[in-house]
């Protein structure tokens, strides 16, 4: 499966919505193990393992090409979960230490992600819509509740395709500030 | 939104937009030196003797000290950029700058008598050179800050921290070529005091803009 993953990521890279979106499926459950064992050895509660899952994928999004498709992804993937939980943490205002070795004891563990824990992946952050234009919520809403295609969505909008292209990553880059982290 | 959501959502998105990091970084270098050297001819100017000056070796090490650090500032800060890079490993390409500036060091205090050294040391310019480096360095730090936003460094000062590097050894390269003082000794303490403080700079905005 790990093989696969580098492979959907290049096909994404390349513009292949489907095998993209296939690798961000099979990465969520994962991520979301991963996450709920950091937070536990930082002695945090649970109340946050969605958010390090949602930080992390949109992190992995706009960050993608700093993936470097000659090393292995997994790696890669991990420090950007790290990453964003020692983000969680410190806004959580907890010393923000989350082991090395939680981390590595936690992927051997990952190798065959069970099913998620459903009532979490549900976890709604509505208060992150907020921030966004109301052009761009429509945008983000229209892509993924129906999910159709940029070209679908900018028929229903009345935007060319490029236009709903270039909305929907500005409104990705607002999610990923209102979590916290960078600005947008 | 969900979860799930969110994944649909950013499916959308897959192909990349914009130049990639590597593409961006290269560009910030080439748009940030040719406005290093703009301001440099619109300002202080190469020294009168320039062409003369081409055939001493001590001249032409400025360019290639500062130019290495250009070079390996560069690779450091596009490893830094990348998560879950070996970081150490990656401080280790600092090695040929630092080697090159030792190694001119040790051989202008062989080739020079003692009684010169503190003459070569002191220069006559310094003060030029603490001011024109940082100015020369201002657009190359603004462009490198603003290409490598496209990374995603552990350590944002660090990252911001090597930026400010390469758009000081940048700006020093541009110096160089009006700068009267051409021993490695002058090179070794005005030049690195000029290009560490472009440094702290970068760190302290990089620590702002290079977070995600």
């Amino acid at each position: 499966m790990r093989e696969d993953w580098a492979q959907l990521m290049c096909a994404g890279l390349d513009g292949d919505t489907a095998a993209y979106h296939r690798l961000l499926s099979e990465l969520a459950p994962v991520l979301r193990r991963v996450a709920q064992r950091m937070l536990a050895r930082a002695g945090q509660g649970s109340g946050e393992i969605e958010d390090v899952v949602q930080e992390t994928l949109l992190a992995i999004h706009l960050k993608r090409q700093t993936w470097d498709r000659s090393t292995p992804l997994m790696p890669w993937v991990w420090a950007i979960t790290r990453h964003k939980a020692l983000d969680v943490l410190r806004r959580q205002g907890r010393r923000a230490e989350v082991p090395l070795d939680a981390l590595d004891s936690v992927l051997e563990e990952v190798a065959a992600p069970e099913p998620a824990e459903a009532g979490l992946a549900e976890r709604d952050v509505a208060r992150l819509t907020q921030s966004l234009s109301d052009r761009e919520r429509a945008v983000v809403e229209a892509v993924y509740l129906s999910g159709a295609s940029a070209r679908e969505a900018g028929q229903r909008l009345a935007m060319s395709e490029g236009a709903v292209r270039v909305a929907l990553h500005r409104a990705l880059k607002r999610l990923a500030a209102a979590y916290g982290g960078a600005k947008p | 939104m969900k979860t799930d959501d969110l994944i649909l959502a950013l499916a959308a998105d897959a192909r990349p937009h914009g130049p990639s990091l590597v593409a961006g970084l290269i560009g910030a270098v080439i748009a940030g030196g040719l406005l290093a050297a703009v301001a440099l001819l619109l300002t202080l100017g190469p020294r009168p003797d320039f062409a003369a000056a081409l055939a001493s070796p001590r001249f032409l090490f400025k360019f290639a000290v500062t130019a290495s650090l250009v070079v390996t500032a560069a690779r450091l800060a596009l490893v830094l950029s990348r998560p879950g890079a070996d970081h150490l490993r990656a401080l280790r390409l600092l090695w040929l700058p630092a080697v090159l500036l030792v190694g001119a060091v040790v051989v202008e205090l062989l080739s020079v008598p003692a009684t010169g050294w503190q003459a070569r040391l002191v220069g006559t310019n310094w003060a030029v050179c603490l001011v024109a480096v940082p100015g020369l360095s201002l657009a190359p730090l603004a462009l490198a800050l603003w290409a490598l936003r496209r990374g995603a460094p552990a350590q944002a000062p660090v990252a911001g921290l090597v930026a400010g590097l390469l758009a000081g050894a940048i700006g020093a390269f541009f110096y160089a070529a009006h700068c009267p003082d051409d021993s490695p000794l002058f090179v070794a303490v005005w030049y690195t005091l000029a290009i560490g403080a472009v440094g702290a700079l970068g760190a302290v905005l990089g620590a702002r803009l290079l977070r995600w």
